[in-house]
């Protein structure tokens, strides 16, 4: 699983990847509109990675 | 520039001020806590702060008020170039989450209170644990001093002339910090970052409607890098993809080993806590992305001004009623004061526990420590306050950019020992010292830019030079380590667990 965590490194690292123009969304060039989307992809990555591991402090949490 | 005083805005701007202050003072009592007796209390608010006040903390502490000034300014000046902050606040999020709490159970477990102490803990080495917490003072100064300049943008475009508004912001600052330590910033942090996310959200959706959409937003930005030429534009050159994702890279790295972003990490409650912000702490990348395109807007609007900071406080006054404007400015003004305590303390907490507790007074109580980490949080803020009152703004520019290369540096001591005990602390001290002499030199011969390159097959690369100094640290280290390995077998500590 935590291999997932990589793919935020490769899918923004790699420029070549996604310096375009088009598509655009919402009047939005592909440039941008790529790079705020990982910011909910990369939430999503964090949390399939959490829910799969161990809590170690489970019980700490649990009190509040 | 105006040079008359917009009295709505300053009005607006003086109430919310006025509201932090009292809460500022207030802290001391909140989440009750002896504050002067122990330095747990005053310089990490009792390691007690649960997911939400972390989020808030070190969101408003690492999304700082020179951020909102800057960035957006960038963006204007340069175009897609400026938006690295987008990549680099997103991939620093994964690497939080695998390397932070394993740094917090560290820290918990054996009363750390500083990076330089976990060094100290883990290498058992002073050398080691000096450089650290050296590095992390010196990169902390302009940094605070920074966030001056981010709030002095502010009180000039409200037409206040002088020095005097920054002076007493600051002189209120160090007060309450003396005060109530980390609590009083974390209790701001919920008026700063609400008070930013209502601006931001509304300036994202009104502003773009009165210039015809984020369509004419982009085009009007892309008709005036056309007409500016050179390295701008709305898409990167070929060129800038190296500097660009290196840049990204070296930030997301260095930007947890900064004392104030660490200070936000061992004050919470729980290693949880920190894999819970991971995942939620990006709502204020998204933010940060959404500010980044004012720099846009700006070109949209046709804001004129003399000098790229003012890009964001003019947008505002052009196009917001100064009832509104004085609120953003209030938000900006107080979203400096937040990074600006935190970075005090987290340098009181390196000068205390590091410095003082290590050379002068081994023998220090809990109390003594908490005493000493007040006082220190004074002379720092004021050392940043003479400095941005009589240095040039340039200078604290420059050591900002020079003090990210320098934290970079301390990376592997801090960091690696969570993976493996291999390294050895001389060699990671001789690395630390060769990436901040060769980072130093490349940068200060570059004419104290963040690039420098190199000649490869003909063509020339451009790359982050903290990144690269990193990489030379590492390569020190590695080889240092190994010889030592092989001439002196034998460990200098025995491995703790």
């Amino acid at each position: 699983m935590r291999i997932l965590l990589l793919l935020p490194f490769v899918g923004l690292l790699w420029v070549p990847f996604y310096n375009f123009t088009e598509p655009q969304l919402f009047g939005f060039p592909f440039f941008y509109w790529y790079q705020l989307a990982w910011v909910p992809i990369s939430s999503l990555l964090i949390w399939l990675v959490y829910r799969s591991q161990p809590h170690d402090d489970a019980d700490n949490e649990a009190r509040r | 520039m105006s040079d008359h005083i917009e009295w709505v805005a300053v009005s607006v701007f003086v109430f919310f001020f006025a509201l932090v202050t009292v809460m500022g003072f207030v802290a001391a009592r909140w989440k009750s806590g002896p504050v002067s007796e122990h330095l747990d209390e005053w310089g990490l608010g009792g390691r007690q702060f649960g997911t939400w006040i972390t989020w808030f903390l070190v969101g408003g502490d690492f999304y700082t008020a020179y951020t909102v000034i800057a960035v957006p300014a960038l963006v204007y000046a340069v175009g897609a170039y400026g938006f690295f902050a987008l990549p680099y606040t997103i991939i620093v999020y994964p690497f939080v989450f695998m390397a932070m709490p394993a740094l917090w159970k560290l820290a918990h477990r054996n009363g750390y209170v500083t990076a330089a102490d976990v060094v100290h803990g883990t290498y058992q080495s002073r050398g080691l644990e000096l450089a650290v917490a050296l590095t992390g003072m010196v990169a902390t100064m302009p940094y605070i001093a920074l966030q001056l300049v981010g709030m002095g943008a502010v009180i000039k475009t409200m037409g206040l002339q002088g020095e005097w508004p920054i002076i007493a912001a600051f002189i209120v600052l160090a007060l309450y910090t003396y005060n109530s330590g980390l609590r009083a910033p974390a209790l701001i942090a919920f008026v700063k970052d609400i008070m930013i996310y209502i601006v931001v959200l509304t300036a994202v959706v009104v502003v773009p409607a009165k210039l015809g959409g984020y369509g004419a937003v982009f085009s009007a930005a892309d008709d005036a890098f056309r007409a500016k030429g050179g390295a701008t534009g709305l898409l990167l050159k070929p060129g800038q993809y190296l500097p660009y994702a290196t840049l990204a890279l070296g930030s997301a790295l260095a930007a947890f080993m900064y004392p104030h972003t660490l200070t936000g990490v061992f004050a919470s409650k729980s290693a949880n806590t920190i894999r819970k912000n991971a995942i939620l702490l990006p709502a204020y990348t998204l933010l940060l992305g959404l500010i980044a395109l004012l720099g846009y807007m700006a070109h949209a609007a046709h804001i004129k001004v003399g000098s790229p900071n003012e890009v964001v406080p003019e947008l505002f006054k052009t196009l917001f009623p100064s009832w509104f404007a004085g609120f953003a400015f209030a938000a900006i003004a107080i979203g400096a004061l937040v990074p600006a305590a935190v970075m005090s303390i987290g340098a009181a907490n390196l000068f205390t526990r590091n410095v003082w507790k290590a050379y002068v007074n081994p023998a220090i109580s809990h109390a003594g420590e908490a005493n000493v980490a007040k006082i220190t949080s004074l002379i720092v803020k004021f050392g940043a306050l003479a400095f941005t009152l009589f240095l040039p703004v340039q200078y604290a520019l420059d050591l900002q950019l020079l003090g990210g290369l320098w934290i970079l540096q301390t990376f592997p001591a801090v960091v690696f020992a969570l993976v493996t005990r291999w390294f050895r602390a001389e060699a990671l001290l001789l690395g630390w010292a060769v990436g901040i002499a060769w980072g130093s030199w490349t940068a200060w011969s570059n004419g104290l830019k963040p690039l420098a390159s190199i000649t490869f097959d003909g063509t020339s690369y451009s790359f982050y030079v903290a990144l690269g100094a990193l990489l030379i640290n590492v390569a020190v280290a590695v080889v240092v380590s190994a010889v030592l390995s092989r001439t002196s077998p034998a460990p200098e500590v025995a491995v703790r667990s």
